[in-house]
């Protein structure tokens, strides 16, 4: 069975293609293509800007896609879409686009969890069986463990995602967006050394970045070229503190919260794999840290590469599909989106462990 | 030591737990009774070999940064023993400190005899099992539970009861355990009863809530953190079973009643419940 998944949750728009040959076979992806909405530097995305982009890219990418993966129309059996979580307006374009490629080929449609799609396409990639998830992007940042047909979180945020702290934290250091601020706060943070104290906020099985987003920020006022030198923060060695400093005291302070938490979540439910999904999961560093972890654990640690981690059509397609082929498909008149859709609301009846 | 063998397996299987513990304990060959996500906990003995103990040994943690690792690492063994030796003063029921180090990470406490309310529990969910064969609705189930084995189904409230009255207490003296679930909670047989035997299974609802692991624990007042608390401690019973969830409202109850304060407590429950992100909003 083939299925095309639409995707545009945030400021990324993707269509992917993909082939579950039978049941006992690993999928093959056709085609998976994506363009970024990039905002100038010190700005985000916002939800208006980001809905335009998409409502202008949708049909080249999904043209573009169908060509890439040589599959005619009528091989397509059904239409994946993110029905949410997510922004309202881009979301928005994309179900529409959904909805108007069901009309006009007359296929079914399948409105599927980002959350979900993020964690089906990771275990699909690394074979990782039942792994606990850290599921960590611009919007989200959530660790899960499957029980019971549900995929239920162990831990969240309280306040904002971790992704989100790092890219506004870029904003305040003028990082620029491009090709996405995670990816250059990381490059900073390579070429830093000095770890600056930050607060350390693990509450139970739950993480808050907003208060070390605010510190740092304060921080990061102290170090600008127009302050004279003499009072500028400086380490305990005296040594002036740089921006590249800042982005490793952050990364390493915000990183070690969220291993934390995982292995606490992997403690409580007695597995030792452990599978990082999202945006930030294509972050060196981390991926780094949990493999460590998972070692001394005397398990493993799973990460995809940026092609599935950041968001992508495929990983749409892919839990669409599996949902598809459980008999679930979502009508017409119900292929609504949400800004609101937790991953412990989806019905995992493609599993039955 | 083991003699000289053979020939060195070619891929040793490498070992679970592979830290190496801090002085004076290196050289004592210690079983690991768990490996929770902060700490390896052994059992030894203190002053006399027949007296039971607990090490608790915080290993370096080789994904966080040298320098952050030693300051949560003495910042929490530090506080973790503060919050012992002032619920000890006060009368809550924890264990005792024997002994620590902070710049090498361990503490020794004392050994609880008894067995998790997480056990417990399971023991429950599984005899409900039992009875579930032909299918019924768990809740139903439990309100059947009530009726067929009312004295059970009395004893294991009490036991509910307890353990509101028991974080009422601790929440009372100004302590927020941080982690509190139902792996944390035991239940110390009663008095002098400690022997073994065949019927003990019949008693294993009675005997008084002792709170153990406070790694996390912190000593506020707020009641944003005790109300966290609870929701942790709720998140827990709720994972062990859907039937457990009946159980808590006991907890809560007698929580309720505990100390002066406790009710703004749970209405502030009510609020944190709430802040999960990206919930279904009503209205």
């Amino acid at each position: 069975m083939i299925a095309i998944g639409l995707e545009g949750s945030a400021n990324k728009i993707g269509v992917g293609i993909i082939s579950h040959p039978s049941p006992n076979k690993p999928p093959v992806v056709l085609a998976n293509l994506r363009h970024t909405f990039i905002s100038p530097p010190g700005e985000g995305f916002l939800p208006k800007d980001t809905a335009i982009h998409h409502r202008a890219w949708v049909v080249r990418l999904i043209k573009q896609s169908v060509r890439q993966a040589g599959v005619k129309i009528k091989d397509i059996d059904v239409i994946c879409y993110t029905k949410g979580p997510g922004m309202g307006p881009p979301l928005q374009s994309v179900a529409l686009a959904a909805r108007t490629l069901s009309i006009l080929w007359n296929k079914p449609l399948v409105g599927v969890n980002h959350c979900v799609g993020h964690i089906e396409m990771g275990r699909a990639i690394t074979h990782a069986t039942n792994p606990v998830v850290l599921y960590v992007s611009g919007g989200n940042t959530q660790v899960i463990a499957y029980s019971q047909n549900r995929y239920r979180i162990f831990g969240e945020t309280m306040d904002i995602a971790i992704g989100n702290c790092i890219d506004r934290f870029a904003r305040t250091l003028m990082i620029p967006n491009d090709p996405f601020p995670g990816y250059n706060v990381e490059q900073y943070a390579k070429r830093g050394s000095i770890l600056v104290d930050l607060p350390y906020t693990v509450k139970g099985m739950d993480v808050s970045f907003s208060g070390i987003l605010a510190a740092a920020d304060l921080l990061a006022g102290q170090i600008g070229e127009d302050i004279p030198e003499k009072k500028r923060l400086r380490s305990e060695e005296g040594e002036l503190v740089t921006k590249e400093d800042l982005c490793f005291s952050l990364q390493e302070t915000i990183f070690a919260m969220l291993v934390e938490i995982t292995e606490r979540a992997m403690a409580h439910v007695g597995t030792a794999q452990v599978l990082v999904v999202g945006g930030v999961g294509s972050n060196e560093r981390l991926q780094e840290m949990m493999a460590l972890m998972a070692r001394d654990r005397g398990g493993s640690g799973f990460a995809t590469d940026e092609r599935f981690c950041i968001d992508n059509g495929i990983m749409i397609a892919h839990a669409g599909l599996l949902e598809y082929q459980t008999g679930v498909t979502t009508k017409l008149e119900d292929s609504t989106c949400t800004q609101r859709f937790r991953t412990d609301e989806v019905f995992v009846g493609w599993r039955d462990d | 030591m083991a003699s000289e063998s053979a020939d060195p397996l070619p891929h040793a299987p490498e070992s679970q737990y592979t830290h190496t513990l801090p002085l004076p304990f290196t050289n004592s060959d210690l079983a690991v009774l768990t490996q929770g996500a902060e700490a390896l906990v052994y059992r030894t003995t203190f002053l006399t070999p027949h007296t039971p103990c607990v090490l608790k040994y915080r290993p370096p943690k080789p994904y966080r940064h040298p320098i952050l690792d030693k300051r949560l690492t003495k910042a929490r063994l530090l506080a973790e023993a503060r919050v012992l030796v002032k619920c000890r003063r006060e009368g809550v029921k924890v264990p005792a400190v024997l002994g620590g180090d902070w710049e090498m990470g361990w503490l020794v406490l004392e050994w609880i005899e008894g067995r998790t309310v997480r056990k417990v529990l399971d023991e429950w969910v599984h005899r409900l099992g039992l009875r579930a064969r032909d299918g019924r609705d768990v809740v139903d189930l439990a309100d059947e539970v009530v009726q067929r084995d009312e004295g059970e189904m009395r004893r294991l409230l009490g036991l509910m009861g307890r353990v509101g009255r028991a974080v009422g207490r601790l929440h009372e003296v100004g302590v927020c355990h941080g982690d509190l679930t139902t792996s944390n909670l035991m239940v110390r047989p009663p008095g002098d009863l400690q022997e073994p035997g065949p019927e003990r299974t019949e008693d294993d609802l009675e005997g008084e809530i002792v709170l153990i692991d406070f790694g996390l624990a912190t000593q506020t007042i707020h009641e944003e953190d005790r109300a966290v608390d609870l929701y942790v401690l709720e998140r827990a019973f709720a994972a062990t079973h859907p039937a457990a969830e009946h159980l808590f409202q006991e907890v809560l109850r007698v929580y309720g009643e505990s100390f002066k304060g406790a009710k703004v407590v749970l209405k502030r429950l009510a609020d944190v419940r709430l802040r999960g992100r990206k919930r279904t909003m009503i209205g």
